[in-house]
Protein backbone atom coordinates (compact mmCIF):
# COMPACT_ATOMS: atom_id res chain seq x y z
CA UNK A 1 0.00 0.00 0.00
CA UNK A 2 2.46 2.46 0.46
CA UNK A 3 4.74 1.80 -2.45
CA UNK A 4 1.17 2.44 -4.13
CA UNK A 5 1.24 5.87 -2.29
CA UNK A 6 4.87 6.52 -3.10
CA UNK A 7 4.54 5.91 -6.59
CA UNK A 8 1.79 7.97 -6.92
CA UNK A 9 3.69 10.29 -5.31
CA UNK A 10 6.24 10.25 -7.71
CA UNK A 11 4.00 10.31 -10.91
CA UNK A 12 2.18 13.19 -9.47
CA UNK A 13 5.39 15.44 -9.55
CA UNK A 14 6.25 14.11 -13.39
CA UNK A 15 2.93 14.41 -14.61
CA UNK A 16 2.60 17.98 -13.27
CA UNK A 17 5.54 18.29 -15.63
CA UNK A 18 4.20 16.66 -18.26
CA UNK A 19 1.32 18.93 -17.85
CA UNK A 20 2.57 21.92 -17.82
CA UNK A 21 4.77 20.90 -21.39
CA UNK A 22 1.06 19.54 -22.91
CA UNK A 23 -0.41 22.55 -21.73
CA UNK A 24 2.16 25.50 -23.76
CA UNK A 25 1.40 22.47 -26.61
CA UNK A 26 -2.40 22.84 -26.27
CA UNK A 27 -2.36 26.86 -25.87
CA UNK A 28 -0.89 26.93 -29.12
CA UNK A 29 -2.80 24.59 -31.02
CA UNK A 30 -5.87 26.29 -29.71
CA UNK A 31 -4.96 29.54 -31.23
CA UNK A 32 -3.08 28.16 -34.45
CA UNK A 33 -3.77 24.97 -35.60
CA UNK A 34 0.25 24.17 -35.02
CA UNK A 35 1.79 21.94 -32.83
CA UNK A 36 4.64 23.05 -31.96
CA UNK A 37 7.32 21.03 -32.28
CA UNK A 38 9.96 23.27 -31.35
CA UNK A 39 8.36 23.89 -27.70
CA UNK A 40 10.91 21.89 -25.93
CA UNK A 41 13.79 23.43 -27.96
CA UNK A 42 12.56 26.72 -26.76
CA UNK A 43 12.63 25.11 -23.07
CA UNK A 44 15.85 24.03 -23.19
CA UNK A 45 17.04 27.31 -24.40
CA UNK A 46 15.31 28.96 -21.50
CA UNK A 47 16.78 26.20 -19.33
CA UNK A 48 20.15 26.57 -20.36
CA UNK A 49 20.07 30.61 -19.71
CA UNK A 50 18.80 29.90 -16.58
CA UNK A 51 21.90 27.39 -15.92
CA UNK A 52 24.29 30.15 -17.06
CA UNK A 53 22.57 33.33 -15.15
CA UNK A 54 22.70 30.65 -11.93
CA UNK A 55 26.00 30.06 -12.49
CA UNK A 56 26.99 33.80 -12.84
CA UNK A 57 25.03 35.27 -9.90
CA UNK A 58 24.64 31.74 -7.68
CA UNK A 59 21.16 32.71 -7.67
CA UNK A 60 18.63 29.75 -8.87
CA UNK A 61 15.43 32.17 -8.73
CA UNK A 62 17.34 35.12 -10.98
CA UNK A 63 18.32 32.32 -13.44
CA UNK A 64 14.16 30.91 -12.86
CA UNK A 65 12.86 34.26 -13.93
CA UNK A 66 15.83 35.13 -16.64
CA UNK A 67 14.83 31.74 -18.59
CA UNK A 68 10.89 32.80 -18.35
CA UNK A 69 11.43 36.34 -19.76
CA UNK A 70 14.29 34.55 -22.41
CA UNK A 71 10.96 32.00 -22.87
CA UNK A 72 8.45 34.08 -23.87
CA UNK A 73 10.62 36.31 -25.79
CA UNK A 74 11.78 33.03 -27.87
CA UNK A 75 7.91 32.05 -27.94
CA UNK A 76 6.92 35.53 -29.52
CA UNK A 77 9.94 35.64 -31.76
CA UNK A 78 8.95 32.55 -33.39
CA UNK A 79 5.40 33.13 -33.88
CA UNK A 80 6.27 36.42 -35.58
CA UNK A 81 9.15 35.40 -37.75
CA UNK A 82 8.77 31.47 -38.11
CA UNK A 83 4.99 30.96 -38.27
CA UNK A 84 3.19 34.01 -39.06
CA UNK A 85 4.88 34.34 -42.79
CA UNK A 86 3.90 30.87 -43.10
CA UNK A 87 -0.37 31.22 -42.43
CA UNK A 88 -0.76 31.37 -45.80
CA UNK A 89 1.14 28.22 -46.88
CA UNK A 90 -0.12 24.72 -46.32
CA UNK A 91 -1.12 23.48 -43.61
CA UNK A 92 2.34 20.79 -42.97
CA UNK A 93 4.37 23.80 -43.84
CA UNK A 94 4.63 25.96 -40.31
CA UNK A 95 4.61 22.30 -38.11
CA UNK A 96 7.66 21.24 -40.58
CA UNK A 97 9.41 24.44 -39.81
CA UNK A 98 8.47 24.41 -36.18
CA UNK A 99 10.41 20.44 -36.28
CA UNK A 100 12.93 22.39 -38.28
CA UNK A 101 13.57 24.31 -35.82
CA UNK A 102 13.41 22.26 -32.56
CA UNK A 103 16.85 20.72 -34.66
CA UNK A 104 18.33 23.98 -35.05
CA UNK A 105 18.18 25.08 -31.63
CA UNK A 106 19.27 21.96 -30.22
CA UNK A 107 22.42 21.67 -32.39
CA UNK A 108 23.14 26.18 -31.30
CA UNK A 109 22.41 24.96 -27.69
CA UNK A 110 25.18 22.23 -28.20
CA UNK A 111 27.48 24.85 -29.68
CA UNK A 112 27.03 27.34 -26.71
CA UNK A 113 26.82 24.99 -23.88
CA UNK A 114 28.21 22.25 -25.66
CA UNK A 115 26.77 18.41 -26.03
CA UNK A 116 28.25 17.04 -22.65
CA UNK A 117 25.93 17.16 -19.51
CA UNK A 118 26.28 20.17 -16.67
CA UNK A 119 25.03 19.78 -13.29
CA UNK A 120 21.99 21.88 -13.04
CA UNK A 121 21.04 23.06 -9.53
CA UNK A 122 18.06 22.25 -7.26
CA UNK A 123 16.00 25.28 -5.51
CA UNK A 124 15.05 22.89 -3.23
CA UNK A 125 15.97 19.63 -1.45
CA UNK A 126 15.46 16.85 -3.74
CA UNK A 127 16.23 13.20 -1.95
CA UNK A 128 13.64 11.53 -0.22
CA UNK A 129 10.06 10.11 -2.06
CA UNK A 130 8.37 13.13 -2.36
CA UNK A 131 10.55 15.69 -2.27
CA UNK A 132 10.35 19.85 -1.23
CA UNK A 133 11.71 20.03 -5.27
CA UNK A 134 8.50 17.52 -6.42
CA UNK A 135 6.34 19.45 -3.88
CA UNK A 136 7.40 23.02 -5.75
CA UNK A 137 6.94 21.54 -9.51
CA UNK A 138 3.69 20.35 -8.31
CA UNK A 139 2.58 23.23 -7.26
CA UNK A 140 4.16 25.64 -9.60
CA UNK A 141 2.23 23.66 -12.20
CA UNK A 142 -0.59 23.95 -10.04
CA UNK A 143 -0.94 27.53 -10.13
CA UNK A 144 0.26 28.37 -13.05
CA UNK A 145 -2.05 25.97 -14.99
CA UNK A 146 -5.01 27.67 -12.77
CA UNK A 147 -3.81 31.37 -13.79
CA UNK A 148 -3.98 30.14 -17.43
CA UNK A 149 -7.51 28.52 -17.01
CA UNK A 150 -8.69 31.71 -14.99
CA UNK A 151 -7.40 33.90 -17.55
CA UNK A 152 -8.88 32.05 -20.58
CA UNK A 153 -12.05 31.99 -18.74
CA UNK A 154 -12.49 34.90 -16.38
CA UNK A 155 -11.24 37.76 -18.31
CA UNK A 156 -11.97 39.93 -21.33
CA UNK A 157 -8.20 39.73 -22.36
CA UNK A 158 -9.01 35.21 -22.30
CA UNK A 159 -12.10 35.91 -24.18
CA UNK A 160 -10.99 37.41 -27.00
CA UNK A 161 -7.85 34.89 -26.76
CA UNK A 162 -10.65 31.88 -27.38
CA UNK A 163 -12.85 33.81 -29.82
CA UNK A 164 -9.56 34.99 -31.93
CA UNK A 165 -8.59 30.89 -31.79
CA UNK A 166 -12.25 29.65 -32.31
CA UNK A 167 -13.00 32.10 -35.23
CA UNK A 168 -10.41 34.38 -36.10
CA UNK A 169 -12.83 36.74 -38.96
CA UNK A 170 -15.46 36.97 -36.67
CA UNK A 171 -13.00 37.76 -33.72
CA UNK A 172 -11.90 40.60 -36.28
CA UNK A 173 -15.28 41.32 -37.34
CA UNK A 174 -15.77 42.32 -33.52
CA UNK A 175 -12.66 44.47 -33.02
CA UNK A 176 -10.41 41.79 -31.85
CA UNK A 177 -6.53 42.32 -32.86
CA UNK A 178 -6.27 38.56 -33.98
CA UNK A 179 -2.50 39.11 -34.23
CA UNK A 180 -1.50 40.56 -31.25
CA UNK A 181 -3.79 37.53 -29.38
CA UNK A 182 -1.99 34.92 -31.30
CA UNK A 183 1.31 36.71 -30.24
CA UNK A 184 0.10 36.66 -27.06
CA UNK A 185 -0.55 33.11 -26.73
CA UNK A 186 2.83 32.03 -28.26
CA UNK A 187 4.28 34.28 -25.38
CA UNK A 188 2.03 33.03 -22.63
CA UNK A 189 2.57 29.27 -24.12
CA UNK A 190 6.81 29.45 -23.95
CA UNK A 191 6.46 30.91 -20.19
CA UNK A 192 4.92 28.03 -19.20
CA UNK A 193 7.05 25.58 -21.59
CA UNK A 194 10.10 27.36 -19.85
CA UNK A 195 8.47 26.10 -16.65
CA UNK A 196 7.79 22.69 -17.95
CA UNK A 197 11.40 22.63 -18.65
CA UNK A 198 12.98 24.44 -16.01
CA UNK A 199 11.33 21.87 -13.58
CA UNK A 200 12.03 18.84 -16.25
CA UNK A 201 15.61 19.48 -16.75
CA UNK A 202 17.79 18.80 -12.81
CA UNK A 203 19.68 17.45 -12.24
CA UNK A 204 21.58 17.55 -15.57
CA UNK A 205 21.19 19.59 -18.58
CA UNK A 206 21.87 18.43 -21.95
CA UNK A 207 20.82 19.04 -25.81
CA UNK A 208 18.27 16.08 -25.55
CA UNK A 209 17.09 16.50 -21.98
CA UNK A 210 13.96 16.98 -22.92
CA UNK A 211 13.07 15.01 -25.43
CA UNK A 212 11.38 12.17 -23.47
CA UNK A 213 9.32 14.50 -21.35
CA UNK A 214 8.49 16.08 -24.64
CA UNK A 215 6.82 12.58 -25.87
CA UNK A 216 5.05 12.32 -22.81
CA UNK A 217 4.18 15.89 -22.54
CA UNK A 218 2.51 15.47 -26.45
CA UNK A 219 0.88 12.28 -25.08
CA UNK A 220 -0.87 14.34 -22.28
CA UNK A 221 -2.14 17.15 -25.09
CA UNK A 222 -3.27 14.28 -27.26
CA UNK A 223 -4.94 12.50 -24.68
CA UNK A 224 -6.82 15.92 -23.43
CA UNK A 225 -7.83 16.60 -26.55
CA UNK A 226 -5.34 18.51 -28.44
CA UNK A 227 -7.21 21.32 -27.74
CA UNK A 228 -8.72 21.45 -24.26
CA UNK A 229 -6.64 23.00 -21.51
CA UNK A 230 -8.18 21.46 -18.46
CA UNK A 231 -8.17 17.74 -19.74
CA UNK A 232 -4.44 18.12 -20.79
CA UNK A 233 -3.51 18.88 -17.50
CA UNK A 234 -5.48 15.59 -16.09
CA UNK A 235 -4.45 14.34 -18.86
CA UNK A 236 -0.55 14.91 -17.65
CA UNK A 237 -1.20 13.90 -14.15
CA UNK A 238 -2.48 10.82 -14.97
CA UNK A 239 0.11 10.08 -17.28
CA UNK A 240 2.96 10.92 -14.93
CA UNK A 241 1.15 9.15 -12.45
CA UNK A 242 0.39 5.65 -14.64
CA UNK A 243 3.68 5.74 -15.99
CA UNK A 244 5.08 5.83 -12.22
CA UNK A 245 3.24 2.95 -11.32
CA UNK A 246 4.38 1.25 -14.53
CA UNK A 247 8.13 2.26 -13.58
CA UNK A 248 7.84 0.41 -10.00
CA UNK A 249 5.34 -1.93 -10.54
CA UNK A 250 6.88 -3.96 -13.72
CA UNK A 251 10.08 -2.03 -14.53
CA UNK A 252 11.73 1.47 -16.14
CA UNK A 253 12.67 -0.03 -19.24
CA UNK A 254 8.94 -0.30 -19.97
CA UNK A 255 7.54 3.24 -19.53
CA UNK A 256 7.86 4.71 -23.20
CA UNK A 257 6.18 0.92 -24.06
CA UNK A 258 3.65 1.64 -22.05
CA UNK A 259 3.28 5.11 -22.63
CA UNK A 260 2.51 4.76 -26.41
CA UNK A 261 -0.14 1.55 -25.36
CA UNK A 262 -2.38 4.54 -23.37
CA UNK A 263 -1.60 6.63 -26.32
CA UNK A 264 -3.02 3.70 -28.65
CA UNK A 265 -5.54 2.39 -26.79
CA UNK A 266 -6.86 5.81 -25.83
CA UNK A 267 -6.58 6.97 -29.48
CA UNK A 268 -9.11 3.72 -30.28
CA UNK A 269 -11.82 4.02 -28.07
CA UNK A 270 -12.00 8.06 -28.07
CA UNK A 271 -10.36 9.52 -31.12
CA UNK A 272 -10.99 13.18 -30.42
CA UNK A 273 -8.83 12.59 -26.66
CA UNK A 274 -10.57 11.91 -23.34
CA UNK A 275 -11.78 15.47 -23.27
CA UNK A 276 -11.86 16.42 -26.95
CA UNK A 277 -14.69 17.85 -28.51
CA UNK A 278 -13.63 17.15 -31.98
CA UNK A 279 -17.69 17.37 -33.31
CA UNK A 280 -18.78 20.49 -31.64
CA UNK A 281 -15.66 22.49 -33.95
CA UNK A 282 -15.45 20.87 -37.38
CA UNK A 283 -16.43 23.69 -39.48
CA UNK B 1 -22.47 57.91 -43.98
CA UNK B 2 -21.51 55.25 -46.63
CA UNK B 3 -20.08 55.72 -49.95
CA UNK B 4 -18.86 53.15 -52.64
CA UNK B 5 -17.56 54.54 -55.71
CA UNK B 6 -15.92 52.24 -58.80
CA UNK B 7 -15.74 48.95 -56.00
CA UNK B 8 -14.12 46.18 -57.88
CA UNK B 9 -13.77 42.68 -56.05
CA UNK B 10 -12.03 39.18 -57.22
CA UNK B 11 -11.53 36.13 -56.03
CA UNK B 12 -8.16 35.11 -58.28
CA UNK B 13 -9.77 34.96 -62.15
CA UNK B 14 -13.30 35.60 -60.78
CA UNK B 15 -14.95 39.02 -60.80
CA UNK B 16 -17.25 39.30 -57.57
CA UNK B 17 -18.00 42.77 -57.96
CA UNK B 18 -17.54 45.08 -60.92
CA UNK B 19 -17.11 48.87 -60.43
CA UNK B 20 -20.16 49.24 -57.90
CA UNK B 21 -21.59 52.95 -56.91
CA UNK B 22 -23.68 53.09 -54.23
CA UNK B 23 -24.84 54.95 -51.10
CA UNK B 24 -26.31 54.74 -47.72
CA UNK B 25 -27.70 57.84 -45.73
CA UNK B 26 -27.28 58.62 -42.42
CA UNK B 27 -30.10 56.48 -40.51
CA UNK B 28 -32.18 54.86 -43.11
CA UNK B 29 -32.38 51.50 -44.07
CA UNK B 30 -30.83 49.88 -47.55
CA UNK B 31 -31.28 46.97 -48.86
CA UNK B 32 -29.03 45.41 -51.12
CA UNK B 33 -30.81 42.97 -53.06
CA UNK B 34 -30.26 40.12 -55.56
CA UNK B 35 -29.72 35.91 -56.41
CA UNK B 36 -27.48 33.60 -55.64
CA UNK B 37 -24.23 34.59 -56.77
CA UNK B 38 -24.81 38.32 -57.25
CA UNK B 39 -22.04 39.32 -55.11
CA UNK B 40 -24.06 40.80 -51.65
CA UNK B 41 -21.91 38.71 -49.67
CA UNK B 42 -18.80 39.73 -51.38
CA UNK B 43 -19.93 43.59 -50.81
CA UNK B 44 -20.28 43.49 -47.30
CA UNK B 45 -16.77 41.62 -47.06
CA UNK B 46 -15.03 44.40 -49.14
CA UNK B 47 -16.74 47.25 -47.13
CA UNK B 48 -15.31 45.26 -43.65
CA UNK B 49 -12.03 44.24 -45.25
CA UNK B 50 -12.31 41.10 -45.30
CA UNK B 51 -11.45 41.14 -48.95
CA UNK B 52 -9.53 43.52 -50.69
CA UNK B 53 -10.81 45.38 -53.56
CA UNK B 54 -9.67 45.54 -56.36
CA UNK B 55 -10.33 48.70 -57.68
CA UNK B 56 -12.45 51.51 -56.15
CA UNK B 57 -13.19 53.14 -53.03
CA UNK B 58 -15.10 52.50 -49.75
CA UNK B 59 -15.78 55.49 -47.30
CA UNK B 60 -17.42 55.29 -43.84
CA UNK B 61 -17.98 58.30 -41.86
CA UNK B 62 -15.87 60.66 -44.26
CA UNK B 63 -13.01 57.90 -43.83
CA UNK B 64 -11.65 56.06 -46.57
CA UNK B 65 -11.81 52.62 -45.33
CA UNK B 66 -10.48 50.81 -48.57
CA UNK B 67 -7.86 49.66 -47.21
CA UNK B 68 -7.98 49.69 -43.08
CA UNK B 69 -7.81 46.33 -41.44
CA UNK B 70 -10.92 44.42 -40.41
CA UNK B 71 -10.58 45.01 -36.61
CA UNK B 72 -10.34 49.01 -37.29
CA UNK B 73 -12.84 49.67 -39.23
CA UNK B 74 -15.32 47.08 -36.37
CA UNK B 75 -13.94 49.55 -33.90
CA UNK B 76 -15.20 52.96 -36.02
CA UNK B 77 -18.09 51.77 -35.77
CA UNK B 78 -19.00 49.30 -38.03
CA UNK B 79 -20.78 45.76 -36.74
CA UNK B 80 -21.03 43.38 -39.82
CA UNK B 81 -23.15 40.76 -38.93
CA UNK B 82 -21.77 37.80 -41.42
CA UNK B 83 -23.76 35.27 -43.46
CA UNK B 84 -24.97 32.52 -40.69
CA UNK B 85 -24.60 34.98 -38.22
CA UNK B 86 -21.05 33.72 -37.21
CA UNK B 87 -21.74 33.05 -33.62
CA UNK B 88 -19.26 31.25 -31.68
CA UNK B 89 -20.53 28.12 -30.55
CA UNK B 90 -17.74 27.14 -28.40
CA UNK B 91 -18.62 30.22 -26.23
CA UNK B 92 -21.90 31.19 -24.08
CA UNK B 93 -24.53 33.57 -25.28
CA UNK B 94 -23.22 35.64 -22.70
CA UNK B 95 -19.76 35.64 -23.86
CA UNK B 96 -20.58 35.94 -27.34
CA UNK B 97 -22.76 39.28 -26.41
CA UNK B 98 -19.90 40.70 -24.16
CA UNK B 99 -17.14 40.21 -27.47
CA UNK B 100 -19.35 42.48 -29.37
CA UNK B 101 -18.20 45.68 -26.73
CA UNK B 102 -14.98 44.56 -25.62
CA UNK B 103 -13.10 47.14 -27.48
CA UNK B 104 -15.02 50.07 -26.03
CA UNK B 105 -13.24 51.18 -23.19
CA UNK B 106 -16.04 52.38 -20.89
CA UNK B 107 -17.04 49.32 -18.85
CA UNK B 108 -20.18 50.27 -17.18
CA UNK B 109 -22.05 51.19 -20.54
CA UNK B 110 -20.74 47.71 -22.23
CA UNK B 111 -22.46 46.08 -18.65
CA UNK B 112 -25.36 48.50 -20.35
CA UNK B 113 -25.93 47.64 -23.82
CA UNK B 114 -25.61 43.74 -22.07
CA UNK B 115 -28.49 44.36 -20.40
CA UNK B 116 -30.39 46.42 -23.46
CA UNK B 117 -29.47 43.52 -25.65
CA UNK B 118 -30.82 40.75 -23.50
CA UNK B 119 -34.17 43.57 -23.22
CA UNK B 120 -34.11 43.17 -26.70
CA UNK B 121 -34.24 39.84 -27.80
CA UNK B 122 -35.99 38.31 -24.52
CA UNK B 123 -35.20 34.38 -25.44
CA UNK B 124 -31.73 35.28 -25.12
CA UNK B 125 -31.82 36.30 -21.08
CA UNK B 126 -32.52 32.84 -19.62
CA UNK B 127 -30.07 30.81 -22.04
CA UNK B 128 -26.96 33.60 -21.47
CA UNK B 129 -25.22 31.24 -19.54
CA UNK B 130 -25.59 28.30 -22.06
CA UNK B 131 -23.01 27.07 -24.86
CA UNK B 132 -24.16 29.65 -27.82
CA UNK B 133 -24.00 25.90 -29.91
CA UNK B 134 -27.51 25.26 -28.15
CA UNK B 135 -29.63 27.63 -29.48
CA UNK B 136 -32.17 27.11 -32.27
CA UNK B 137 -31.49 28.99 -35.60
CA UNK B 138 -33.48 31.79 -34.73
CA UNK B 139 -32.16 32.72 -31.28
CA UNK B 140 -28.42 32.53 -33.03
CA UNK B 141 -29.46 35.10 -35.31
CA UNK B 142 -30.74 37.08 -32.46
CA UNK B 143 -27.94 36.57 -30.80
CA UNK B 144 -25.61 37.41 -33.66
CA UNK B 145 -27.65 41.14 -34.31
CA UNK B 146 -27.33 41.47 -30.36
CA UNK B 147 -23.36 41.11 -30.39
CA UNK B 148 -22.89 43.20 -33.04
CA UNK B 149 -25.20 46.08 -30.93
CA UNK B 150 -23.15 45.29 -28.24
CA UNK B 151 -20.47 47.65 -29.86
CA UNK B 152 -23.10 50.32 -30.26
CA UNK B 153 -21.89 50.68 -34.03
CA UNK B 154 -23.43 53.69 -36.09
CA UNK B 155 -23.34 51.25 -38.80
CA UNK B 156 -24.95 47.63 -38.69
CA UNK B 157 -24.08 45.37 -42.09
CA UNK B 158 -26.54 42.18 -42.01
CA UNK B 159 -25.70 39.89 -44.41
CA UNK B 160 -29.17 37.74 -44.88
CA UNK B 161 -30.31 37.83 -41.39
CA UNK B 162 -33.54 35.82 -42.40
CA UNK B 163 -31.84 32.99 -44.17
CA UNK B 164 -33.48 29.64 -43.08
CA UNK B 165 -36.08 30.80 -40.41
CA UNK B 166 -39.27 30.31 -39.97
CA UNK B 167 -41.43 32.86 -41.87
CA UNK B 168 -42.40 34.25 -38.58
CA UNK B 169 -38.83 34.39 -36.92
CA UNK B 170 -37.62 36.30 -39.88
CA UNK B 171 -40.99 38.57 -39.57
CA UNK B 172 -39.90 39.69 -35.99
CA UNK B 173 -36.37 39.76 -36.90
CA UNK B 174 -37.40 42.50 -39.47
CA UNK B 175 -39.47 44.39 -36.84
CA UNK B 176 -36.20 44.72 -34.79
CA UNK B 177 -34.35 46.32 -37.12
CA UNK B 178 -37.56 48.86 -38.13
CA UNK B 179 -37.68 49.56 -34.20
CA UNK B 180 -34.29 50.06 -34.24
CA UNK B 181 -33.49 52.18 -36.56
CA UNK B 182 -36.88 54.09 -35.71
CA UNK B 183 -35.93 54.44 -31.54
CA UNK B 184 -32.18 54.91 -32.27
CA UNK B 185 -31.40 56.13 -35.93
CA UNK B 186 -29.06 53.38 -36.76
CA UNK B 187 -27.78 53.25 -40.37
CA UNK B 188 -28.36 49.64 -41.69
CA UNK B 189 -27.39 47.98 -44.40
CA UNK B 190 -29.42 44.78 -45.23
CA UNK B 191 -28.45 41.81 -47.95
CA UNK B 192 -31.39 39.86 -48.45
CA UNK B 193 -32.98 37.18 -50.76
CA UNK B 194 -36.37 38.20 -49.75
CA UNK B 195 -36.60 41.01 -51.35
CA UNK B 196 -39.77 41.47 -50.22
CA UNK B 197 -39.47 41.25 -46.46
CA UNK B 198 -36.49 43.89 -47.06
CA UNK B 199 -38.10 46.20 -49.00
CA UNK B 200 -41.11 46.54 -46.28
CA UNK B 201 -38.59 47.74 -43.83
CA UNK B 202 -36.41 49.50 -46.16
CA UNK B 203 -35.84 53.35 -47.25
CA UNK B 204 -33.80 52.28 -50.31
CA UNK B 205 -32.94 49.62 -51.92
CA UNK B 206 -29.51 48.23 -54.43
CA UNK B 207 -30.12 45.46 -56.95
CA UNK B 208 -27.23 43.28 -57.79
CA UNK B 209 -26.88 41.17 -60.61
CA UNK B 210 -23.37 39.25 -61.61
CA UNK B 211 -21.51 41.50 -59.67
CA UNK B 212 -22.94 44.86 -60.73
CA UNK B 213 -26.04 47.49 -59.82
CA UNK B 214 -28.60 46.70 -62.28
CA UNK B 215 -31.08 48.75 -60.22
CA UNK B 216 -31.40 51.31 -57.45
CA UNK B 217 -34.39 52.73 -56.31
CA UNK B 218 -36.54 53.89 -53.21
CA UNK B 219 -38.22 50.79 -51.78
CA UNK B 220 -41.44 51.43 -52.80
CA UNK B 221 -40.86 52.00 -56.23
CA UNK B 222 -38.44 48.47 -56.41
CA UNK B 223 -41.45 47.20 -55.14
CA UNK B 224 -43.85 48.07 -57.75
CA UNK B 225 -41.63 47.55 -60.43
CA UNK B 226 -42.84 44.41 -61.90
CA UNK B 227 -40.47 44.08 -64.51
CA UNK B 228 -38.24 44.21 -61.92
CA UNK B 229 -39.44 41.82 -59.71
CA UNK B 230 -39.78 39.33 -62.13
CA UNK B 231 -35.76 39.55 -63.55
CA UNK B 232 -33.92 39.74 -60.13
CA UNK B 233 -36.08 39.78 -57.00
CA UNK B 234 -38.24 36.29 -57.90
CA UNK B 235 -41.41 37.00 -56.77
N1 LIG C 1 -14.22 32.47 -51.53
C1 LIG C 1 -14.56 32.52 -52.83
N2 LIG C 1 -13.73 32.04 -53.77
C2 LIG C 1 -14.05 32.08 -55.08
N3 LIG C 1 -15.19 32.60 -55.54
C3 LIG C 1 -16.07 33.10 -54.66
C4 LIG C 1 -15.80 33.09 -53.26
N4 LIG C 1 -16.85 33.64 -52.61
C5 LIG C 1 -17.73 33.99 -53.58
N5 LIG C 1 -17.27 33.67 -54.80
C6 LIG C 1 -17.95 33.95 -56.09
O1 LIG C 1 -18.20 35.32 -56.15
C7 LIG C 1 -19.50 35.57 -56.66
C8 LIG C 1 -20.30 36.38 -55.66
O2 LIG C 1 -20.50 35.62 -54.48
P1 LIG C 1 -21.22 36.18 -53.18
O3 LIG C 1 -21.03 35.19 -52.11
O4 LIG C 1 -20.77 37.55 -52.93
O5 LIG C 1 -22.73 36.19 -53.66
P2 LIG C 1 -24.06 36.41 -52.82
O6 LIG C 1 -24.83 37.42 -53.56
O7 LIG C 1 -23.75 36.67 -51.41
O8 LIG C 1 -24.78 35.01 -52.97
P3 LIG C 1 -25.73 34.25 -51.93
O9 LIG C 1 -27.08 34.87 -52.05
O10 LIG C 1 -25.74 32.84 -52.44
O11 LIG C 1 -25.15 34.37 -50.57
C9 LIG C 1 -20.09 34.21 -56.95
O12 LIG C 1 -19.91 33.96 -58.32
C10 LIG C 1 -19.29 33.27 -56.14
O13 LIG C 1 -19.21 32.01 -56.75
MG1 LIG D 1 -24.21 35.74 -49.64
Amino acid sequence: MTTFFNLTLAGLSSGAVFAALGLSLVIIYRATRVVNFAQPALALISSYVAYSVTKGTGSYWLGFAAAIVVGTVLGIAVERLLVRPLRNAPELSPIIATMGLLLVLQAVAGMIWSNEPHAFSYAFDFRGRFSAADLFAVLAVLVTATGVLLLFKFTSLGLRMRAAAFNPEVARLLGVRVGVMLTLGWGLAAAVGSLAGLLAVPPFISPTVLDEVFVFALTAAVLGGLDNPLGTIVGGLALGIGLSYVAGLLGPELVPLAALAILVSVLAVRPAGLFGRATARRV
Amino acid sequence: MLEIEGLSAHYGPVRALSEVNLKVEEGSITAILGANGAGKTTLLRVISGLVRASGGRVTAFGEDITAMPTDRIARSGVAHVPEGGGVIPELTVEENLRLGALWRPDRADRARALDEVLELFPPLAPRRSKAAGTLSGGERQMLAIGRGLMGRPRMLLLDEPSLGLAPLVAAKIMAVLRDLRADTGLTVLLVEQNARSALSISDYGFVLGLGEVVASDDAATLLADDQLRHAYLGF
